[in-house]
């Protein structure tokens, strides 16, 4: 009876973990699908070709995605001297200077902003930007993804803030050092690596984002000489590609999300690198 | 280094890097510290009631009593930190060497480089070198002269006797000193600029009895060149090492005196009973 018992305990036991195993498995399966997945489809047809060429015309196989590249290259690149520095400001503003109050009404205002659908993005910048300068330019593009950033970098930089310990803070004032200057040569010099891979992070979300840029960059087959003219851009070429009739295009929209793929692990890496020499707690910015 | 007159009583190291205006020469019978009427509240609740002390030049005053008593709050009152906390209200008047803090005029931050603060739970910057540490505060205070930096960096880790320890480190994180090691960095980096004045908040009350001794016998060197004000949950430590004692009890100050007549033979019968351990 006793024995039974002890079986049946046991039993309970090994279903439950087996159980909780399986759903464990079930975060990391669509990752590991994914990944597999867009290097049989995508890791071939990344050649040369690919990163240096214009696309073809429509039908035409060859030719590659080399202007899609370099404009998400460019739009990120605007994105992040927009997004970055008012972001870090807010930030800073949020941990250091705003009273409780203000500081929960931000917060919050912050992440309904976080939450918001990053078409809303595209479309509010379509109309206070695209339809006055009567085009899609580079600049709306970068604009777009820029609000999206903006967010983000405030709530990571906020917390990254938090984490240095306030007797930092009353040691620089002790020492008869103005706030501010305490904030810029001491906070942040201790937080500096946390709010870098926010930032980084922030990109790396952004890098992917397809539908703000739909009709504020919109696209272009070929270069663009100037920021005010529509700009290509990856998943928008990913886009087009993949559902255009042509099995060349598909096979290169494979190869353009794999990059896309490749990009978003980079940053990943390079954050973990980063949080690794960081003097705060780390562990936290990854799951941002 | 400013070209203003000297009007320091600290006369082994006779200019603070920045002063205020020009203040007047203390005479030789000025407290450091006059507290008259201090009265401090956190929101509504009142932790300090009609404070008056007189804090002695180059001598060292320990401040006791039993936690919570005010303790500590009084002693952010002397360099204007406490105001820092939210809430934070003050009534009454704290002057230094004569000249009032909390005049509309005065700057605190002004305030904070001529009284120099030790805090309990040591806080060297982690992100800087040992050397760094030391010379952030004559840095961010505008002193950019190289061999002016490096010579205060020696002079203020030989006051805290630490240079000995670290002379071959100076360039090494400072979280990879020990934790009394990292107490005397945080006492050298208040040192650096010179203060005249220096408040401790329980120095040693994270250290082992090594570190504490250490720590003392500091004490005891530095008094002759400034003004120590020291808050201890010790008593003995108190008796070790301060002329002045003032004791604390439930946001009153109810004694202060030498130290020896408080410890034999004191005046009320609250500290009588705190000294002699019958409470707190």
């Amino acid at each position: 009876m006793n024995d039974l018992h002890h079986q049946w305990r046991k039993a309970k036991n090994w279903i439950v973990s087996g159980l909780c195993f399986a759903c464990a498995l079930m975060v990391l399966l669509p990752l590991g699908l994914v990944v597999f997945h867009l290097i049989r489809m995508g890791a071939s047809s990344i050649d040369w070709a690919f990163l240096t060429q214009l696309p073809n015309r429509a039908g035409e196989p060859g030719g590659g995605m080399a202007n899609a590249i370099v404009g998400s290259l460019i739009l990120i690149s605007l994105a992040a001297a927009i997004g970055i520095p008012v972001g870090v400001l807010g930030g800073i503003y949020l941990a250091e200077y705003a009273s409780d109050r203000r500081r929960a009404s931000i917060r919050f205002a912050a992440d309904l902003l976080n939450g918001t659908p990053s078409i809303v993005w595209g479309i509010v910048v379509y109309a206070l930007v695209v339809r006055p300068m009567k085009g899609a330019s580079a600049y709306a593009g970068g604009l777009a993804l820029a609000l999206i950033i903006i967010p983000l970098v405030i709530r990571t930089t906020e917390e990254i803030l938090q984490l240095v310990p306030n007797g930092h803070r009353e040691a620089a004032l002790a020492l008869g050092i103005p706030k501010w200057k305490g904030i810029v040569f001491i906070v942040l010099k201790t937080a500096r690596q946390g709010i870098l891979s926010g930032a980084l992070l922030a990109c790396s979300r952004v890098a992917g984002e397809t539908a703000p840029l739909l009709f504020t960059a919109a696209g272009n087959d070929s270069w663009s000489r100037k920021l005010s003219e529509p700009i290509a851009s990856l998943p928008r070429q990913i886009y087009d590609f993949a559902i255009g009739p042509y099995d060349d295009w598909h096979r290169q929209a494979w190869a353009g999300a794999l990059i896309l793929m490749m990009v978003a692990l980079a940053i990943n890496v390079t954050v973990r690198i980063l949080m690794r020499g960081s003097s705060l707690p780390s562990g936290q910015m990854t799951q941002m | 280094m400013t070209s203003q007159p000297q009007t320091s009583p600290n006369t082994e190291n006779p200019q603070p890097v920045a002063t205020a205006q020009p203040r007047p020469t203390p005479g030789p019978d000025q407290p450091t510290f006059e507290v008259q009427g201090l009265n401090v509240w956190f929101g509504e609740r009142q932790v300090l009631f009609d404070i008056c002390l007189r804090v002695q030049p180059k001598a060292v005053t320990a401040i006791i009593g039993p936690s919570g008593c005010g303790k500590t709050t009084f002693l952010r009152c002397l360099n204007r930190m406490h105001e820092l906390s939210p809430g934070a209200r003050l009534e009454g008047r704290v002057r230094l060497l004569g000249e009032d803090l909390y005049a509309r005029q005065v700057d605190p931050t002004l305030i904070r480089r001529r009284v120099g603060m030790v805090f309990q739970k040591s806080n060297p910057f982690p992100s800087m070198s040992v050397a760094d540490n030391v010379t952030i505060g004559l840095k961010l205070n505008g002193v950019r002269r190289k061999s002016l930096l490096q010579e205060r960096l020696e002079q203020t880790l030989r006051m805290a006797a630490l240079w000995d320890e670290v002379k071959d480190r100076l360039q090494a994180n400072a979280l990879s000193l020990s934790g009394g090691q990292q107490q005397r960095l945080c006492i050298a980096r208040a040192l650096a600029i010179e203060p005249e004045v220096l408040l401790m908040d329980e120095p040693a009350s994270a250290l082992d009895p090594q570190a504490t001794a250490k720590i003392e016998e500091l004490v005891l060197q530095l008094r002759r060149q400034l003004t120590i004000v020291i808050v201890t949950h010790n008593m003995q430590q108190a008796s070790r090492i301060s002329e002045i004692t003032a004791f604390f009890y439930a946001g009153k100050l109810i004694e202060a005196d030498q130290t020896k007549k408080l410890f034999t033979n004191p005046s009320h019968q609250q500290t009588e009973d705190y000294v002699t351990g019958r409470f707190g």
